[in-house]
């Protein structure tokens, strides 16, 4: 039987300054609050701003987990990311420390395809959601 | 905000052209190393045209049309998209954007979608954005 509501083991992930600059430039941001510490000071942040779809860096390790969990074996040849969903909290900037959990929500066989959804959810060091993940998977039937 | 949102109001067009190397830089930021994104002779292999975009960097350019807009990071509660098809490198992605309606509180709920040569390549795009 699918492991549906399977969780994995947390995974604290340490959030730096310069790998939200890297990540802000790989996506073109512009705003001086992601690549630049001291404007992003200038406009009362504690470190540069993680843009929001930062969530997947921070994530990554976690949601690893369930992508290759051997139980749910997921042909990664078939594999297509269907969907994706983000919910956010408060923002997340250098120097965060982010717990992810991710269990699964659902799997479902329909017309010959497999669809998995897994859910992520990231946790900050005062306790705050800084993002729910919801991750929409299909392997596509052979 | 920047701007008024009304429903029916379009966002400004996000428009933006992964060069040649964009996806490796993206592999590196975001540590997604798949092959198909970065290594055209497997991506040829597995039945690709090529390397392909990431589809999660074609949703951060869809996130970035709401904040740039919204007056940044903080104004986006929620997106929620689907991935359809295939991104490919160095054609322009265009995200298209259109406010649907607008609560009570101030939220804002926005429509979207991202096109490379008129094929939607993000598609039911559907965000929230804080007042």
């Amino acid at each position: 039987m699918a492991p549906v509501g399977k969780s994995y083991p947390p995974v604290l992930y340490a959030v730096g300054r310069e790998k939200i600059k890297e990540y802000a430039r790989a996506v073109g941001e512009t705003d001086p609050r992601h690549l630049d510490h001291e404007a992003a000071r200038a406009a009362g942040y504690a470190d540069v701003v993680a843009p929001p779809m930062f969530a997947v860096v921070y994530c990554s390790q976690a949601i690893g987990q369930a992508y290759f969990d051997p139980e749910l074996e997921i042909d990664f040849a078939r594999l297509v990311h269907g969907g994706q969903e983000f919910k956010w909290g408060p923002l997340v900037v250098a120097g965060d420390e982010i717990t992810t959990v991710v269990s699964v929500k659902a799997i479902e066989h329909r017309a010959g395809n497999g669809f998995f959804t897994f859910e992520s959810v990231a946790t900050n060091q005062d306790g705050h959601t800084v993002s729910v993940g919801t991750w929409t998977n299909i392997v596509r039937g052979a | 905000m920047i701007m008024d949102f009304e429903p029916g109001a379009e966002l400004p067009d996000l428009k933006v052209t992964p060069d040649r190397y964009l996806t490796v830089r993206y592999a590196g930021a975001s540590g997604d190393f798949n092959p198909i994104h970065i290594d055209e002779d497997f991506a040829k292999q597995v039945g690709l045209p090529g390397r392909i975009l990431h589809g999660l960097w074609t949703m951060a350019q869809v996130a970035r049309a709401h904040t740039e807009v919204a007056g940044g990071p903080h104004a986006l509660k929620r997106l929620s998209v689907g991935f359809r098809g295939m991104g490919v490198l160095e054609e322009e992605v265009v995200v298209s954007a259109k406010v649907s309606t607008v609560d009570e509180d101030g939220t804002v709920h926005v429509d979207s979608a991202a096109l490379q040569s008129g094929n939607a390549i993000v598609r039911r795009g559907d965000a929230d954005l804080r007042p």
